[in-house]
């Protein structure tokens, strides 16, 4: 069946959407969008193709903003998005996800909002910022943001979040109460002894198995992680890898042992592709072995990096990737990340890439 | 009285303009007037505390307002974007 296969740009001025057919040899570019804000996350609904963006502007304060045109027209909104009186006010929405017929959005500070009404209005999941822990919560070089949003696929009650730099919380009801999910992930940035903390990790990355709800990876500032138990406990999967540190994590759309990342040279040495040489690297063993992808990729002189939610893949047969650099190069590859090309440059730093696919 | 709005303002909310004549007797009224024409503007304008939002600036009588400044009848009112971004 012939296909449109759109990805979503989440960048430093504005949103863009890029299209292809199924081939993914040929895109065009449009934007930018949302009036030029910062938009951190932009994602898409299948069902009805309606697209949200969330982001924040310095003058009017966080939205999420919304399309039902493919990215002709907006509106937007933060008409609830905000905490309890005496509580700091939201600098910006941080990230998305549509699930169970709910939108979710993360914010900075860090906390978690929720519309019954796609996206006009907005309330306080409150139980996540009334854990105890949260008046120790750190940010992170990015701010105190909740960056990704994983909801189970058949349980509405359970879903994950990842806050940079408190760690993995877990709920099991609806969102009321919350538990952290960081045992075994280290924090090297603290003292000897205190390396295991039961919070305080600083997560970059968190991605569910394809149909395997309790099977998550996780990219972290110090190292990659795999857990089979929902969070409960994670197991180092970084002996292979060029480095402990990166930003994306990617799961394969169908095979639960297959993940992407794209590790970074370290924290405090520039944060760019290592030797600066690009490459994706990928497990199809959940982390076991690991194969660098780098068939054109940038191979000299690539001082960039990807951030946390900037890579992504399709649900095409043979799974597409996209990774959107932080200084403003997108990088496609349409066969599981065997071979690459430039399909975009010269946009502003890229923050988010997230796919749809519609029919034609 | 006569209120301005800064182009980045009524860009996000279609059909608004950047001059209209609207009657209040302090800087809140007039921005929750401004919220009855065109819902969601009072959110752009002024953060949860409530007060205005930190790069925001509503000059009266060519001075800077907050939420409880009295409008004189009559006089202009100017809503503008601080100097901001990057």
């Amino acid at each position: 069946m012939p296909t449109r296969v759109l990805v979503l740009l989440g960048t430093r001025k504005g949103a863009f959407i890029l299209q292809s057919d199924a081939a993914r040899a040929d895109w065009a570019l449009r934007g930018p969008f949302c009036d030029t804000w910062p938009i951190n996350h932009v994602i898409a609904d299948p069902d009805n193709a309606t697209i949200y963006a969330a982001g924040g502007n310095e003058w009017f304060g966080p939205a999420v903003w919304k399309s039902t045109d493919l990215g002709e027209t907006w509106s937007h909104s933060s008409d609830g998005m905000h905490y309890a009186e005496g509580e700091p006010g939201i600098l910006a929405a941080w990230s998305l996800c549509r699930a169970h017929g709910r939108l979710y959005a993360g914010a900075q500070p860090a906390g978690l909002f929720e519309s019954r009404d796609d996206g006009a209005s907005w309330s306080h999941v409150a139980g996540l910022r009334q854990h105890p822990s949260c008046k120790d919560w750190q940010p992170g070089a990015g701010g105190l943001i909740l960056h990704a949003i994983v909801p189970h696929p058949d349980d509405p009650a359970q879903m994950w979040i990842a806050i940079s730099a408190a760690g993995v919380f877990h709920t099991a009801d609806g969102g009321t109460t919350w538990q952290p999910r960081n045992s075994g992930v280290r924090c090297d940035f603290l003292p000897e002894g205190q390396h295991y903390p039961e919070f305080g990790q600083c997560v970059h990355g968190l991605a569910m198995a394809a149909g395997q709800p309790n099977r998550l990876y996780q990219q972290n500032h110090c190292g990659m992680y795999r857990s089979d138990d929902g969070g409960r406990n994670w197991q180092s999967i970084e002996a292979g890898l060029p480095s402990t540190f990166g930003f994306p994590a990617v799961a394969h759309p169908r095979d639960p042992e297959t993940l992407f990342l794209l590790p970074l040279n370290g924290d405090v040495r520039g944060r760019y592709v290592p030797d600066a040489k690009a490459a994706v690297w990928r497990t199809r063993n959940a982390g076991a072995g690991w194969q660098d992808l780098r068939r054109g990729l940038p191979q000299q002189d690539a001082y960039f990096g990807v951030l946390r939610q900037a890579m992504a893949a399709d649900c095409m047969d043979s799974v597409g990737l996209y990774a959107g650099t932080n200084t403003g190069t997108l990088f496609a590859s349409p066969d599981e990340g065997e071979t690459w090309a430039t399909i975009a440059q010269h946009l502003p730093p890229i923050h988010s890439v997230e796919t749809l696919v519609l029919p034609a | 009285m006569r209120v301005l709005l800064p182009a980045s303002l009524t860009r996000l909310f279609p059909g608004s303009t950047a001059e209209l004549e609207i009657e209040a007797a302090t800087v809140a009224e007039l921005i929750a007037a401004l919220e009855t024409r065109w819902p969601g503007m009072r959110d752009r304008l002024c953060d949860a505390t409530p007060a205005l939002r930190r790069h925001i600036n509503i000059f009266v009588e060519g001075r800077r307002a907050g939420l409880h400044t009295p409008l004189p009848p009559g006089e202009e009112v100017v809503i503008l974007t601080a100097i901001s971004g990057g």
